[in-house]
Formats: C-alpha cells, sequence, structure tokens
C-alpha cells in the first residue's frame, strides 16, 4: 500500500498519510506477532524469568526469535556469553536490514536515524521496503516507517504483556507460536517477483535445513549468504 | 536478577548497533549499485530461511516430512498466500488447517 503523494498536500498532511500508511500496511502483520508474543509472554515465565523482565526484554530487545531463545537458553542455565552471543547472530540479519533501507534514510538527522534503527524488526521492514523501493521519492517517507514501526512496537509488547497474565491459560496444542511462521510464509511469497528471487528463497531454506546443527543458530546467517549468492548467480535466468 | 538485566541490556544494545549499522555510516561511503543488487535478494532469502525449522522439524527436533502437521498447514498456507497475497487470510487459513490435523 503506498499512500497518494499529492504535492499540493501540505507537509504535515504528507507527513500523516506516509505514516498511516505504514501503519495500516503493518496491522495485518499483527495476526501473526500477537499470538508469538503471547507465547513469548508465557514462555518467559516457563523458564524462570520474572514477569517483569519477560516484560522488559520485548521493549530492550525487540525482536522475536531472539527473544525466544535468550528465555529457553536462560531456563537451561547457560553461560550469559553464550546467550549474548546467540542472540547476537540471530540477530545479525537486521544488518542487511539496516544496509537494505539505508540509502532512503540518508538525509535524515541522527535522531530519526536512532528512532528508526530500533524499530527496524523482520515486519517493519518488510512493510516498509516495497513503499520505498516502489512509492514516490517524497521527504517524508520514512514516516511511513516510523508507522510501521510503532505499530509492531506496540504489538509486540502488549501482546506480551497479554501473555504474562494470562500464562496457564493459552493451551500450548493451539501452536499459536506457528502465526509468525504463516507471517513469514506470506512474506517469502510476497518478497518473490522474479525467477532469481525465487531461487534465492529455494537455496536459503535448503541451506536452513542442512546447517541447522551449527552453533549460536549461524544458520540464519547461513542460508542468508547462501540464498544471496544463488539469488545473484541466478540473474541471468530472470525475464527483462 | 542484576545479572539478567545487564544481559538483557547488552542483548538489546547488540540487536540495535546492529540495526543501526548501516543506516548510521551509509553516508559515509560510496553507494555502489552492484552492493545494492545483492540486497534485493536479503528479504526472499531470510524469511524462507525463518521458515525452514518450524515447519520441516517436528516438536524442534526430528526432520519430519510424513504425518507433520505443520508441513502440511504450511503448504496450504503456500498456495494461499501465493493466490491471494494477503496475511490475514494465508495466517487464518494456516491455522485452521493446523488446528484441523493436529
Amino acid at each position: 500500500m503506498t499512500p497518494k503523494t499529492d504535492p499540493s498536500l501540505s507537509p504535515d498532511a504528507t507527513r500523516r498519510a506516509e505514516f498511516w500508511g505504514g501503519v495500516f500496511t503493518e496491522l495485518p502483520l499483527l495476526l501473526g506477532v500477537v499470538p508469538f508474543g503471547l507465547v513469548f509472554g508465557v514462555l518467559g515465565l516457563q523458564s524462570g524469568l520474572p514477569a517483569w523482565a519477560t516484560i522488559a526484554m520485548s521493549v530492550i530487545v525487540f525482536g522475536g526469535a531472539s527473544q525466544m531463545i535468550f528465555v529457553q537458553l536462560w531456563g537451561l542455565a547457560t553461560p550469559v556469553t553464550v546467550i549474548a552471543a546467540t542472540v547476537s547472530v540471530t540477530n545479525l540479519r537486521h544488518v542487511l536490514y539496516s544496509a537494505a533501507v539505508a540509502p532512503y534514510l540518508l538525509h535524515l538527522p541522527r535522531h530519526w536515524k536512532i528512532i528508526l534503527s530500533y524499530l527496524l524488526t523482520d515486519e517493519a521492514f518488510a512493510a516498509s521496503l516495497p513503499r520505498f523501493r516502489e512509492g514516490a521519492a517524497t521527504p517524508f517517507r520514512h514516516w511511513f516507517l516510523l508507522g510501521a514501526g510503532v505499530t509492531l512496537w506496540t504489538g509486540w509488547w502488549v501482546s506480551t504483556v497479554l501473555g504474562v497474565v494470562l500464562g496457564r491459560a493459552i493451551p500450548e496444542r493451539w501452536g499459536l507460536d506457528f502465526s509468525v511462521t504463516l507471517t513469514f510464509i506470506t512474506l517469502t511469497v510476497m518478497s518473490i517477483q522474479r525467477r532469481s528471487e525465487a531461487v534465492a528463497a529455494i537455496a536459503a531454506m535448503a541451506t536452513a535445513l542442512l546447517t541447522r546443527q551449527l552453533p549460536f543458530k549461524l544458520w540464519i546467517l547461513a542460508a542468508a549468504v547462501v540464498g544471496i549468492l544463488c539469488g545473484v548467480v541466478a540473474r541471468r535466468f530472470d525475464k527483462r | 536478577m542484576m545479572t539478567l538485566l545487564i544481559l538483557m541490556i547488552v542483548c538489546g544494545v547488540l540487536t540495535f548497533l546492529m540495526r543501526f549499522s548501516f543506516i548510521a555510516t551509509s553516508r559515509f561511503f560510496p553507494q555502489s549499485s552492484r552492493f545494492y543488487d545483492l540486497l534485493r535478494y536479503v528479504p526472499p532469502a531470510i524469511f524462507a530461511a525463518l521458515i525452514a525449522p518450524d515447519i520441516f522439524w517436528a516438536h524442534g527436533e526430528t526432520f519430519a516430512v510424513m504425518e507433520n502437521p505443520r508441513l502440511i498447514a504450511a503448504a496450504v498456507a503456500f498456495v494461499v498466500a501465493f493466490f491471494f497475497r494477503n496475511v490475514l487470510l494465508t495466517i487464518a487459513v494456516g491455522m485452521l488447517v493446523l488446528w484441523g490435523v493436529s
């Protein structure tokens, strides 16, 4: 969804249009994120974290998969250096997101870059990149990422609080954590527009399956690198 | 508990720095179009990779193709996503299939 950026609109109106464009693009993704947040809240308590820490983590770390891994490892009395390393490697993919959105945020003052970096999660990135790439290059397009990011941020910590409060009332057999996988299935399909992108996705998936035994969740990075390289190599098969 | 709080802050700062990395520094080095060609493949590669462990490993342990409700639900969700390109519909159908077959 790309908001209309009518040149006759005032800057304020354009900012608002971008912000709400981001909010409304992000909202459907919350259907996958909220159940995942609930599951995280429950899992945090089960792993022996106090309620305050489980909720605080959703604001401090703000990265779903890495938080799941954090609490699991914490529950197993893993050394803190191993936890920090595993969380970092799990989130290393965000470096690539940072690189992908950076050209669209070049002109911004530092405080904007800090806020938008904090909000740059999988789902906010997925919602905003198409707008950056295909939408009009207006001076206010970063408000789109702000809208998407704030929406996801709110949904994430609110659902974590709900998970902590509801706790055991959520049966594990519901498999609510599957919702985030379904989100990524949609995001994968929607990110594929060319043959080479399909090649990248298939290669990354195969690599993820083959390298899953690597320590520190390095398989995510291995899959990303192999997928990207295979995509580049397969470019010659794209229709022009 | 102090250890826990410090560990969370360390993980939060590291995660932030990774998200900030290129956004903070990219104006200091030249924009190469070849580099941005690579980045085109970031979304399909990473999103596809993140799906894999959840659908091919039953209970996170054993590789399972047969009798794996998540793989069946994921396959149906993939078809729905392909034809309708709609997140809400894909999640709804995927969860219903998961509950139906398990």
